[in-house]
């Protein structure tokens, strides 16, 4: 007898099967979507650029915070200058990639979803079908590796201008040593720190695009379906980036 | 593309190829039947109109013909092939032989009014920009809407949507052309300039045109063959001239647009006076 519980995992498990299906074949549309690269310059725009004001404000305050934290904390062992090391590495390994992954899902998933999903409701892909142009080709494909591409570029842009707040907080504010802050920085700062945020980053940008457009080519097409798969894009990818985020971290430490 | 292999005539048509032809089709949606023995056929170069009360499936019927959705029994052929056992190529094969005209139009929403017409172009040719442009602009003045080529499709009323989608619908001079509810929500003027351009596309290109709607006075004027559809079935088949004069109860409530008759205007209800006065319910 299948219990509530049972039925749960079930369902979890054949949603899983049918993203990982779906992730197939977009992957197989990809070469042929090459082809338009007008259309993810396009959707890297609508991504990507689109979301620099958030993820630079959300990037300045978020190192301002951690600069002030750190400092604080730091000043009781009497280690203040070490602040740079410690804002460069929480942003880079972590901060960043996941801060800029969750900005990303609230604001460039859920338009991708909502996006896709019209489209759906307003019969836009069948008529694609019906003109015999393969909608993932044309329509999910360019999202798809619109996002993936302008993650990696948003959690550099959310890095860089985090350790400008923390340097205006830290150092112009609460008068922890310029050179410290930066030569401290330099030394502690390793090639592997940077790549661990660029491989969060990478697989955040996958599974958050993946997500908004699966959920926006499924949608129920109704008003209300709309609204559902924008919060089910939300929601699962919050969830996601944040229990991946812990496996990626176990793995590289 | 090469062209298929052509079925015998269809009964009934003497000397007309047979292009689509649906065959004892059985349909439902979830667990509730649509179609149920659906037989009926569209042939080369006429105008197939497809008539019926709302629900009666007429919408789905388009979606069986363009292979968007399988037969549970019966079969659907295009062309001589039977669609549900196409391969997906296959399937796009034939849909660049045909066109189709959405209900609500179904432009896409982040293209103007030109390259919405030029869509399938681009796709599917390598036809150089300029003869693009002469190619868009001429079906767009065949529409009547060469000047406003730039506007964008929230821009557009009702009608000069729909009528933007039929230029995109015949610019690559489709050799079947499908009509979901052409005539909805049009004013009298956007009516008249559909039926003409149906009616004159047919005559001048000799395209095959199946046009599904539930206006009986404005297909009657064009249509060579129409069918009727209720209870997932064909219920009367003929030339409009002939089912205007038909007998069937059924034809001729859904002709005179009777309330009362064998197709019931209300959906099963309890008992009226139980529900609004007695307060049973819903």
């Amino acid at each position: 007898m299948i219990t509530a519980s049972d039925s749960l995992v079930l369902s979890g498990l054949r949603r899983f099967g049918a993203v990982t299906l779906f992730l197939v074949r977009l992957v197989r549309q990809i070469v042929p979507a090459l082809g338009r690269p007008r259309l993810i310059i396009h959707q890297i725009y609508n991504a990507g650029a689109r979301s620099l004001i958030i993820i630079m404000l959300s990037g300045t305050f978020t190192g301002a915070v951690l600069a002030l934290q750190g400092e604080n904390l730091l000043r009781r062992f009497g280690s203040e200058e070490a602040l740079g090391v410690a804002a460069a590495l929480a942003l880079l390994r972590e901060l960043g990639p996941v801060l800029t992954a969750l900005l990303f899902a609230g604001r460039a998933g859920t338009s991708l979803t909502s996006e896709i999903g019209l489209m759906r409701a307003t019969d836009q892909l069948t008529a694609m079908q019906i003109m015999a142009v393969d909608p993932l080709r044309y329509v999910v494909v360019p999202r798809f590796l619109g996002g993936v591409i302008a993650m990696p570029l948003l959690t550099m842009v959310f890095d860089a201008v985090g350790l400008f707040g923390a340097q205006l907080v830290g150092v112009q504010m609460e008068g922890v040593d310029r050179g410290s802050f930066w030569s401290q920085m330099q030394s502690a700062v390793e090639l592997r720190d940077v790549n661990e945020g660029f491989i969060k980053s990478i697989a955040f940008g996958v599974m958050c695009s993946l997500i908004a457009v699966y959920e926006g080519y499924h949608t129920v097409p109704t008003a209300e379906g709309v609204g559902l798969a924008t919060t089910r894009t939300v929601v699962a990818s919050s969830v996601l980036i944040l229990l991946v985020d812990y496996m990626l971290t176990a793995a590289f430490l | 593309m090469t062209q298929p292999e052509l079925p015998p005539p269809a009964s009934g048509a003497a000397g007309d190829d047979v292009v689509v032809d649906v065959r004892d089709v059985d349909y439902s949606v979830g667990g509730r039947a649509i179609f149920s023995g659906l037989t009926l056929q569209a042939c080369r170069g006429r105008i197939t109109a497809v008539m019926g009360p709302s629900g009666a499936g007429k919408t789905t019927l388009l979606r069986l013909i363009t292979a968007q959705v399988s037969p549970e029994r019966g079969q659907v052929s295009v062309w001589g092939h039977d669609v549900a056992r196409m391969s997906g190529r296959k399937v796009f094969a034939m849909r660049r032989r045909m066109g189709m005209l959405f209900q609500n139009g179904a432009l896409l929403t982040d293209l103007d009014v030109f390259e919405n017409v030029a869509f399938p172009l681009r796709e599917h040719t390598d036809l150089t920009e300029p003869l693009i442009r002469a190619l868009v602009l001429t079906k767009l003045n065949a529409v009547g809407l060469r000047g406003a080529a730039r506007l964008m499709p929230a821009e557009l009323s009702g009608g000069m949507a729909r009528r933007v989608a039929l230029a995109r619908a015949v610019v690559m001079d489709p050799e079947l052309l499908i009509y979901d509810e052409p005539f909805v929500g049009l004013d009298p003027i956007g009516l008249g300039v559909i039926l003409r351009l149906i009616k004159q596309m047919n005559e001048a290109l000799g395209i095959t045109s199946i046009v599904v709607s539930h206006d009986v006075r404005e297909l009657a004027s064009i249509a060579h063959q129409s069918y009727l559809l209720a209870d997932g079935r064909v219920v009367a088949a003929g030339t409009p001239a002939e089912l205007n004069v038909s007998d069937s109860p059924i034809v001729r409530q859904f002709m005179s647009g009777n309330p009362d008759g064998p197709a019931p205007f209300h959906y099963p209800a309890p008992d009226y006076r139980a529900q609004l006065i007695d307060g049973k319910d819903l």
